[in-house]
């Protein structure tokens, strides 16, 4: 069952250090290009780890279009 | 979900070495260009920041200190410290200080100044590391390069370290002058 919520990543301000893809329980995020992370929308379980340790405060939890 | 370990992910330990070395002989400052043309050199021929999320020891000691260890108090970086203006005004000030080594190290090659055994800590405060070099065993330029070079990591760790213990681990990063130089190649590159 997917979560109410997912990570997004605001890669204007992403500094791409790896802490989200260090912290993530689902390896969910990566940072595939080498210069800013990615979160996969249908890996992540919206338990906000990662924003809360990004130091750059670039990741966000959003709402799911048409979710629960 | 355990993440699988890589080789890469020890560089904390190069890291601690590099300033080790560096305490007992200052010549090994030359070993930290490694980590000055690496990350440019994969920034431009590679296109990414794989230094910064895979090979950077100083990051790696920030995450091991701060979460590891838990030495930080993992507040949320004040916003300004990640700002546009933040970030390039620090490279260009740190640029500048790299540059004034540069001409450190060029005025006692040339003769018109004198080889001082010190670190100089927050680009202020020189302390005495007469230890750590014996007179002659290289030319003198050589060695103020390393006395600067060594200023220059220190400093940079010694901040790395503050941010680290009031904000979140790798805070660092946010302002990093390496990371603003490759986040710039990173976005030249990809037309961002």
């Amino acid at each position: 069952m997917a979560s109410r919520r997912y990570a997004e990543v605001n890669q204007e301000v992403c500094v791409a250090c790896g802490t989200c893809a260090f912290i993530c329980p689902m390896e969910a995020a990566d940072i595939p290009d080498g210069c800013w992370a990615e979160i996969d929308p249908a890996v992540c379980v919206g338990c906000g780890a990662c924003a809360k340790a990004c130091p750059a405060g670039c990741i966000d939890l959003v709402e799911r279009a048409g979710g629960r | 979900m355990k993440r699988k370990k890589h080789w890469y992910d020890y560089l904390w330990l190069w890291t601690m070495l590099y300033f080790i070395l560096g305490f007992f002989n200052i010549l090994f400052a030359w070993l930290g260009m490694i980590d000055f043309l690496l990350p440019l050199g994969l920034a431009v021929f590679g296109g990414s920041k794989w230094f910064c999320n895979h090979l950077c020891g100083r990051g790696q000691l920030c995450m091991k200190l701060g979460r590891d260890l838990k030495c930080s108090r993992n507040k949320p970086t004040p916003a300004w410290m990640y700002s546009k203006w933040f970030r390039y005004g620090f490279l260009v000030f740190f640029l500048a200080m790299f540059g004034n080594m540069l001409f450190q190290t060029w005025l006692v090659g040339s003769g018109a100044d004198s080889l001082r055994e010190a670190v100089k800590l927050f680009w202020t405060f020189r302390v005495p590391w007469g230890w750590a070099y014996t007179a002659g065993t290289v030319p003198d330029w050589a060695a103020q390069f390393s006395f600067g070079f060594y200023s220059l990591m220190l400093t940079s760790l010694l901040i790395g370290l503050i941010v680290m213990a009031l904000y979140k681990p790798r805070t660092w990063c946010t302002f990093c002058p390496m990371g603003t130089m490759t986040q710039g190649i990173c976005k030249l590159r990809r037309g961002h």
